[in-house]
Order: structure tokens, then sequence, then C-alpha cells
């Protein structure tokens, strides 16, 4: 049995009614809690990225007693700060027609029809304060001449609403949060805890009411307990072993919720970027993501014959295949990540990819630096062209680029309802580690957004509703040494089986089965075969796993075998998932469900709804819990770019 | 490893304590400080030169009688003595407590270390002052005291310069230390813009320039009296 | 390819360190620098040694977690580069290779190449913010920026707090890293009213934390990953002096 049937799930925070106003509404009726009282109120932030480190500071300005802990040396280094590209927000600074319900309908129809209404719009609302706010904390976006804040467009839009600094949007919107967050450290109302890694929640009476840490210098197991805790521990891309991930990002935090009573929800919804520098060995550790604003000036193509070994400059432009202005002519080079993904995908598998292995397709600049001029293409892309330089040994500004899909992020996460709350009362998830607003594929420059809205806005908005009922009494001691006498015991066994393989050995040999089973296309047999020998894999890693070193003391190689034990859990429910879901949609493309021009094709009477899964033990048929969507603002169309 | 830290320590009240509790307001320090003694310097170098008019005794009187009707005779060179001494000390104080704050800010060095970027005269300063400090000293036991002059009769400046520099080792000892002090002017002027929050575009190219007169100017006189040209 | 290495190692932050040498088989031209040190950690676990400790994270050169001093240069030697883009057809297989950690009293090494930066984050808390509150933010656009000014303030924005200025000064100064964040939020309109006491504030911070002084050698700014320049550091003086005389 692939899974058993729960009961339906539903969002019951939501106001019904009008969806302009659900977000005013929803605001005004949250219960607050007076200010003299949030100092005896302490929140557990974990992750320090744009959603954890904006929650956190936002959350100590409003005087809340805030704990934040990453597994990073700093809360500066969260991988936020690797998104290049930008920030959509729905201001229309360029006049070109944008607006809060054009974001909201662009974001609806690029998640292909499997996100809430109500969440998607609230956060289209809340785009245009986030740059407000941003600025203010002094975040040097591109500017034009006049001293005006400029705009570029990304996949999935037809008007130029993405903010950006440079290839660097993410980092100086992380550094905008950091400082906001350093500020509150400063004036007491936040304690930061870094280089610290949550290994499991600690759940009181029904409440989650504060967090197992492990001190990753001294290795010493504590815990802290608070009156609500907040999830922002970004996604599980990491689960493919190569990603655009940073090494560290891992689902231990969301996954140790979710055998706590977190339902996971859409699991399976992956996204692969087109834009990645393709692989150049086995010894490879990680994917460097080439932004997708590139594809704003450069053009995708292959050669229009298989085999075809000449260098770029020596095909003739007769024959050539700008295949994505030639399918899609509308939206051409700037169609969604899974569209342009996928048609990738296509071509190499007809065997017209470029570079060694096939697995490439050019990116080309000629034209753009003919029409613009060299220093315009450097001014806008130049630290990109730089770190592709670097990394492929080749200039870009003389030869393309060539470029593959990569893992990304993961759309799916832990299920929460309208106020972000997950099924654990007291457990708020923000960011990439729930599953809110993307469906099965987030756009472009919405990451950034979805981050910073939580943080800044949503979340502190909202979770005074929840602590308005609290303090919530002693924590019940028997739940806190359970946990801790969990974690402890999980230390010592993962360094007690002494075999003969690292963590990094398995966590390989797992992202290559999920990348081969369950990357960019999926089929039943791929799934079958995939949930066979993952269980396998879990066994050998619990029998020939060898870590070395003690727990007491700073050990990478422990904390790489914790995150690897979470990724063969996780996956095994990713491919249960995909297998469930035999319709293609959005990151989610399966074999058994497409056109006769191969594109996807969704099956809404059937699986127009949100997958939360139940975690029923390791290795045990997950329970799916639904939650059906509905569309009033927006119809379901067969989602088309052409 | 918690680091430690005190806030609105006692030092940090008032004006001149707050500037000397700082590494920027010791550098600024050092700025002005250098700013005098470079001010001395040229003064110095262009009364040196008065002995290619031939009448340098006549400059050293000219000196003395300076401002005398208010500070008496010689009272201009006191005040001068003065400021000189405090400027030096302060400067001196300042890089010593930065020589020493650096060398607790790295307790263990590197196993490799090539040269990287900083120029050879930034890399020199701290010997190089102390090159300079030690000549002041031998100059002043020499010219001024003339204790160590081979001739050394107060007043007659023109004379004890010519028994100096007639040895070839007196000449090569103030070479060396003229040189260091050109060097050390050049990176202390470029630097010390910086350090009072300045950095003219022109500012490498004016200090070269300076240093390198100063050097020349300096120079002159000893070379001058090893090859006969002055006797 | 074989590479020779001369690798710090030291089991805490108390324990005595040396450098052990290592000889790695089969590296490639593509492979990092650190994937070099990847292959190394999965030959040393399988002989049961512990493997070289060394931060990372994103391994694109933005997180700055990474950085390492190789043969005595921060980040190695490709020039405005971190450690973790550096690659192998960088360095000549003849010559061994001596990676060591950052050395700085306020950055002690907790193992072998991993130091504790968490100073640079004191130094920021200290004042490297502007003061606003969420939500109550004006609109965007109701300040305009000269874009000569927030061009300025995006390159010493670009900062990634990696330490390698301070491994770099031979005095063990941050005074890069402050600078950079003093000019990116000094230059700004919304960085006015807290302009001098903030860059009075983090420099007498880094001072309380240990940091050497800056005297202003360059070493910094020519091993900056992201080529912050050297005139920050005049505009934090300029600043820090305001502040100084204006405290009366």
């Amino acid at each position: 049995m692939l899974y058993r049937d729960g009961d339906p799930i539903a969002d019951t925070r939501a106001p019904e009614g009008p969806l302009e106003t659900r977000w005013e509404r929803r605001r005004f009726s949250a219960r607050l809690v007076n200010p003299a009282n949030r100092r005896k109120l302490t929140i557990a932030v974990v992750g320090t990225g744009l959603a954890g480190g904006s929650a956190a500071a936002t959350l100590g300005e409003l005087g809340y007693n805030v704990l934040s802990f990453c597994y990073q040396d700093s809360p500066r280094r969260a991988h936020s700060i690797a998104a290049q590209g930008g920030i959509n927000a729905a201001k229309n600074y360029a006049g070109d027609g944008d607006s809060v319900h054009r974001l909201f309908h662009d974001t609806i129809k690029g998640g292909d029809f499997r996100s809430r209404e109500s969440n998607v719009h609230r956060l289209a609302e809340v785009s245009t304060s986030i740059i407000d706010q941003c600025v203010a904390q002094g975040v040097p976006f591109a500017r034009e001449y006049g001293g005006l804040l400029d705009t570029r467009s990304f996949g999935g839009a037809q008007v130029s609403r993405t903010f950006y600094a440079r290839g660097q949007t993410g980092q100086q919107l992380l550094l905008g949060a950091y400082q906001a967050l350093a500020r509150q450290v400063h004036a007491g109302s936040v304690r930061s805890f870094p280089r610290t890694e949550m290994l499991d929640l600690v759940v009181s009476d029904g409440r989650a009411r504060g967090v197992v840490v492990r001190d990753l210098v001294t290795g010493e197991v504590t815990t802290h307990l608070a009156d609500a805790v907040v999830l922002a521990t970004g996604g599980y891309g990491n689960v493919f072993h190569l990603s655009t991930n940073a090494k560290g990002c891992n689902t231990t935090a969301i996954w140790r919720a979710h055998k706590r009573g977190a339902l996971f929800a859409n699991p399976c919804y992956t996204q692969i970027h087109p834009t990645c520098i393709p692989v150049s060995g086995d010894h490879q550790s990680k994917l460097t993501l080439m932004s997708e604003s590139l594809r704003n000036d450069g053009r995708v193509w292959v050669p229009v014959e298989a085999g075809d070994s000449r260098p770029p400059d020596q095909v003739p432009e007769s024959e050539r295949d700008y295949y994505l202005e030639r399918i899609y002519p509308s939206f051409g080079n700037l169609v969604p990540r899974d569209i342009a993904s996928r048609a990738a995908k296509a071509v190499c598998d007809a065997g017209r990819g470029v570079g060694p292995g096939g697995l490439g397709v050019y990116l080309d600049f000629a034209d753009a630096i003919a029409r613009l001029g060299r220093d315009t293409v450097a001014a806008r892309y130049g630290n990109l062209f730089e770190m592709y330089q670097r990394i492929t040994d080749e200039d870009p500004y003389q030869v393309p680029m060539r470029i593959y899909p990569a893992v990304h992020y993961t759309m799916g996460g832990l299920w929460v309802d309208y106020d972000l709350r997950s099924t654990i009362p007291g457990l708020f998830v923000i960011g990439e580690a729930n599953f809110s607003d993307h469906g099965a594929n987030r756009l472009g420059a919405s990451a950034l957004m979805q981050g910073l809205a939580d943080g800044y806005f949503v979340l502190p908005a909202v979770i005074g509703d929840y602590l308005a009922d609290g303090p919530f009494g002693p924590v019940d001691p028997n739940a806190v040494d359970e946990a801790e006498d969990g974690v402890r015991e999980l230390v010592s066994t993962l360094l007690t089986i002494k075999g003969d393989r690292t963590p990094e050995s398995f966590h390989r040999e797992l992202g290559r089965l999920m990348w081969d089973l369950c990357g960019m296309e999926r089929s039943e047999d791929g799934l079958r075969k995939a949930l066979e020998r993952i269980p396998s894999l879990r066994e050998e890693f619990w029998r020939r796993l060898k870590v070395t070193g003690t727990g007491g003391e700073l050990n990478q190689a422990l904390e790489k075998a914790g995150r690897v034990a979470d990724f063969l859990e996780l996956a095994e429910l990713m491919c249960v998932d995909a297998l469930h879901r035999s319709e293609s949609c959005g990151g989610h493309f399966r074999v058994e469900s497409q056109t006769a021009e191969g594109d996807a094709r969704r099956d809404d009477d059937r699986f127009s709804y949100v997958a939360a899964w139940e975690f029923t033990g390791v290795g045990e048929p997950p329970m799916l819990h639904r939650e059906q969507l509905h569309f009033e603002a927006v119809r379901p169309t067969v989602r088309s770019y052409k | 490893m918690a680091l430690t830290l005190q806030r609105g320590s006692l030092g940090r009240q008032g004006f001149p304590r707050r500037l000397w509790s700082s590494t920027v307001g010791k550098k600024a320090v050092m700025a002005v400080t250098g700013g005098i003694l470079l001010a001395y310097v040229v003064a110095h170098m262009v009364g040196n030169l008065t002995i290619f008019l031939g009448d340098i005794d006549g400059y050293g009187v000219f000196l003395r009688r300076l401002l005398a009707p208010v500070l008496g005779h010689g009272g201009f060179v006191w005040v001068i003595r003065v400021v000189l001494l405090l400027a030096v000390v302060l400067h001196m104080t300042a890089a010593i407590q930065l020589a020493r704050r650096a060398a607790r800010a790295r307790p263990v060095g590197y196993a490799r270390r090539p040269r990287v970027q900083g120029g050879y005269a930034a890399r020199t300063m701290r010997w190089g002052g102390v090159i300079i400090a030690l000549f002041v000293v031998y100059h002043l036991l020499d010219l001024t005291a003339g204790v160590l002059n081979p001739h050394g009769v107060e007043g007659q400046i023109h004379a004890n310069v010519i028994a100096d520099f007639q040895h070839w080792y007196v000449v090569a000892a103030y070479t060396l230390a003229v040189v260091a002090l050109g060097l050390h002017l050049r990176h202390g002027m470029w630097s010390a813009l910086r350090s009072l929050g300045r950095a003219p575009g022109a500012s490498s190219v004016m200090a070269l320039v300076v240093s390198v007169g100063i050097t020349v100017g300096f120079l002159s006189v000893p070379y001058a009296v090893l090859f006969g040209i002055v006797r | 390819m074989r590479y020779r290495v001369r690798v710090w190692r030291q089991t805490g932050p108390t324990a005595k360190g040396q450098l052990v040498d290592y000889e790695i088989d089969g590296v490639t031209a593509e492979m990092s620098f650190l994937e070099m040190l990847d292959v190394l950690n999965e030959r040393l676990q399988l002989e049961g040694d512990d493997p070289v400790a060394f931060d990372h994270d994103c391994r694109e050169g933005i997180c700055g977690a990474c950085g390492v001093m190789i043969d005595g240069v921060a980040h190695g030697p490709g020039k405005a580069t971190t450690t973790c883009q550096l690659h192998m057809r960088q360095f000549d297989p003849a010559d061994p290779i001596v990676v060591e950690p950052w050395r700085a009293a306020p950055f002690p090494v907790l193992r072998d190449l991993v130091v504790d930066r968490t100073a640079l984050d004191r130094v920021i808390e200290a004042g490297g913010y502007i003061s606003t509150r969420a939500g109550a933010a004006p609109d965007a656009h109701a300040l305009p920026v000269p874009k000569p000014d927030a061009d300025t303030a995006f390159e010493a924005a670009a900062c990634i707090g990696c330490g390698a200025c301070v491994a770099a000064c031979p005095n063990g100064s941050s005074m890069l890293f402050t600078a950079a964040k003093a000019t990116h939020l000094g230059v700004l309109p919304q960085g006015q009213p807290e302009r001098y006491t903030r860059a009075r504030d983090m420099v007498e911070t880094q001072d309380d934390l240990g940091f050497g002084g800056c005297t202003l050698t360059g070493e910094c700014t020519a091993v900056c990953p992201k080529g912050i320049p050297l005139s920050t550091i005049s505009r934090l003086n300029h600043d820090v002096l305001s502040a100084v005389l204006r405290s009366g």
C-alpha cells in the first residue's frame, strides 16, 4: 500500500467574502497582545534567511522575547543571500499596466493553479510594502539616473516589476534583514544563536513549546522553551545532492517537526531552474545558478541537427534552433522556469545538447552585445559573466554560455493555514519551508517576495492571535526529556555504526537516484523503482555509515550524517507524492500525463487539491489529507505561454 | 567562545579621551603631529639650504633673534623645540600603542606569508620611524649639542657641518636617515590625509613629489660638502 | 593529478595545532579548491581519521562562510575571489599548497580551518543599520537617491563579511569591513541621521573586541573578494572624527 487516505483538511483562517479585502479583514479580526505582555512571551525562530531574519527582527521590534537560531556561523550567511535576480512587487513604477491583481493573477497561473487564491492575493498586496521597507533600511536597489528605482522583467510576466540590486538582490535584501536583526540583538529583544542546529521540536500538551538544539561547536544538546516556534529553515532541494542550494541547506528542522505531527504538503513539487552551469565531473559538490534575468537579453539555442559538435561560432544562423522563441513566440526566452527546463531536457534528450556529455544548451549574448554594446551588457550582468568565466574558464562575451537545468527550489513544505500555522498549534512555518504561495511552480523573483512578506508583514500581524491565549503554562518536563533523549540517542547511533561508507557517499547516491527517477520527469515505473531502492539505501545507511570523531566537538561529518538520515526519509515521501499525483502540473511532470506536443497536462477534476501528508512511521504508508482548492477570482485554464 | 566587550567605558568621556581611546583617533593624532613635524622638516630643509648662500651662521642668529622682544633671545627656538617635543612624543606614543595593539591582535602568525599589496613605504613605516628617531638623537648630539661633532663649537654652524661631512660614514648615516625620512613621509602624507578622512585623487603623486623634494633638499648639503662644492 | 597540501590541524579551541602534510590523488583541473578538500576528507574518513574541518556553505562566492589562507594569501591566488570560487587549474601540482586558518585574536580557531567570526556580528550590532520599523516606511519613490550615491552604496554593500581583510591585515584590523558598512549606509539619504554615531560606535566596538588599528597598508583591499575600495576607510575616518569632535 502506497498511502492511506485520511480526512480532508481545510484552511479555516482565511476570511470568506471578497478576495481583495480578506487580508485587511483578517488583520483587523486577529487579536492583539498588549505591549507589556509581549515581553513575557518567547518566540523561537529557527533560520535567519529572508523569512526568519525578517520575522525575528520584526517580532523583536514588537517587543516579544525572540530566540534566533541558525546553523551558519552568522545569521547573515543564510542561503537567501545567493538569490541573484530580483524581487517582484506590484508597484507599477514602470507604468506598464501592473497591479496587485495582475501580480496575483500571474502568480496563480505561474503556479499552475495549485495554490490558494487567498494566500497569493495577500502576497501580491504586501509586495509593495516590502519595497518601501527595504528602501527605508538602505537596501541599494538599482536606480535610474533620475534617482528612482529601476525594474526589469522576469519569467512568466509581461510587465517589468522585478526590483534588483545587480545580480546580488538576495544578498542586499538579506543584509537589510540581518541588520534589522542585529539592531534588535543590540536592543536585547533578540538573542542570537549561530552555529546551532535544531534537531527536534518540543510538543507539550499538544502545543509546540520549544526546540531541542545542538551547539555545533561544543556538541552540547539543550532545549530552549518558547510560547511559539517559527520554522524558517528553507527548502529541501538538497535531497538531490546536487542543487543550487548551499551545502548546509537541509530538511532536518521541518522533517523532525513533520515526525512530531506537522503535515507535509506537496513534497513532490520541485523547481528545476533552467539556467545553471552544467555539471563538469563526478567530484562536483554543487551547481551554480546563472540568474534567470540573463534570459532578458540572452537567446537560448541548440544546433538544428543532432550530434552537431561544431563550436558555436561555426554553426550558421540557419542551422541554429532558438527553440524557446520558436515554440513560445509570445513569451520567447522568458517562459516560466518549469517550461524552459523541460524544453532544455527535451532538446538534449533528442541528442541536440551541447558541451561535454551533451547536457547543455547555449545562452547566447552575441545579439545583445551587438544591440546594446558590451558596456551595457557588462553593467547588467557583469558579475554573472565573471562568475561563469571563473567556473568554466570560458568568456561569455566571446563564447555563448552553456547552461543546463538544476534543482533550485522546493514549492512543497510544511502545510500551513492562512495564518501560517502548521497543524501543530504554536508551530508557524514561513518562507520556503512552508508550501503556501507558489503552487506547483514558483515564478522568478517571487521567493524573495514571499520570504519577506511572511517575515516582515504576515507573521507579525497574525502571530498575536495565537499568543493572545498565552502564556501557556509550564512545559511538561517529560516532553523535554523525551525529545532531548531522542536527539542524544540519534547522535550516538550515528557515531557507533562504524561502518565503511561516509555520509557524503550516501547523499551522492540518494541524489543521483532522485534526479534520475524523481527529477525533471517522473514516470510510474521510475517512481516505483525509487520506492524500492530508497528503503534499501536507508537500511544500508544505518548499517554501513561511518562517522569519525565524537558528539562532543565540532564534527561536520556528524552534522552531515544527521541531515542525510532525514533526506533518506523525506525522499520516500516525495516519491509517494509524485506517484500519487498522476497529473502533470508546474514543476511536477509525469510522462503519462502530457499532450501530443509534450506539454504538461493537468487534471483539475482529480487533482485540484493540496496533498498534505501525515507521518505514520518510517517506511510506513503515510496518510493523505486533501485540501481542496477553490478558484473564484481566476478560472483555471490550460497554462499557455505560446 | 563568547567575546565580551564593555560599552561606554570610562575612557570614552569627553573629547580628548574619546579621541585618544580610539584607534581612529590615535591615527588622527599621528596625522596632525606628523603634519607639524612635516612643516618643521620643510622649514629646516630651507634653512639648511642657506649654506649655499654662504651664511648659515647668520641664519642661526636670525632664528634666535626672531620674536626676541616678546620671547627673549633664543626664545623662539625654545618654543619650537617644546612644540616639536610634544608632537614627537604624541606621534611616537600613538605609533607604539598601535603597534602593540597590532601584535596583540595577531598573537599567532602565519607559517607562510608572502608580501601581497602594501608598498615598500607602507611596510617600513615602523622601522623607518625607529631609524629616524635614532638619527634625531644622534643629530641633536652632533649639531645641536655639539657633543659628537668633530668641530663642535656652538654658533659655528658652517664649520660644524663641514667638519661632519668630511667623513664618508657620517654622510652614509645621514643618507640612510634621510632616505628613511623620505619613505616615511611619502606613505605618511598619503596616509595622514586618509586618517583625517580625506582622500584627494592626486594625493599619492603629491606625496611622492614632496617626499622626493625633501630627500633631495636634505641630501644636497652633505654631498656638496663631501664633493667639495661647499667648503 | 596529484597535489600536495600542508593543512593546519587543530582539534579544538584550546588544543595545540600543527601543519600536516597530505598527498591527494585524482584531482582534476575543473575541481574547485574545496572539492579537492572534499576528496581529501572522504579519504581521511575511510581511513578512520577526522576530516579537515572548514567553513563553507553556498560555494558560489556570496555567503562569506568560506575563507582560508592559501600560501599566505587570504582566499588564495585568484583576484577578487572567495576560496570556494578557486579552481585547481590555478595551482601548480609541483608546489605544495599551505592552508591555514584566518589568524586574529578576535577570530579564535575553533577547529582546523574553522574560526569564530562572531566579532564581526558584534560590530554590526553596534550600529551597522538604519533604524526603521517594519510597516512604517514611506513609499519607496518618496526618496530619490542620485545614481552615483546609489552606486557607491552598492559597491560598499557588496561586502560578504568573510573576514579576509582582517586575516590579511598586518595589524589584524577589521577596518575595511566596518568601513564598507559605514559607507553603504552613510552615503544614502536614509542613513544620514545616524551616520556619525554609527561610524563611531562600530569603530569603538571593533577596538573593544581586540582588532588592531588601521594603518592603511592596503593589504585588505588586495584580497577582498568583493573589491571594497580603500576609499571607504577615509570616509569612515571622516565620520568617526566628526562624531568624536562633536562629543565635546
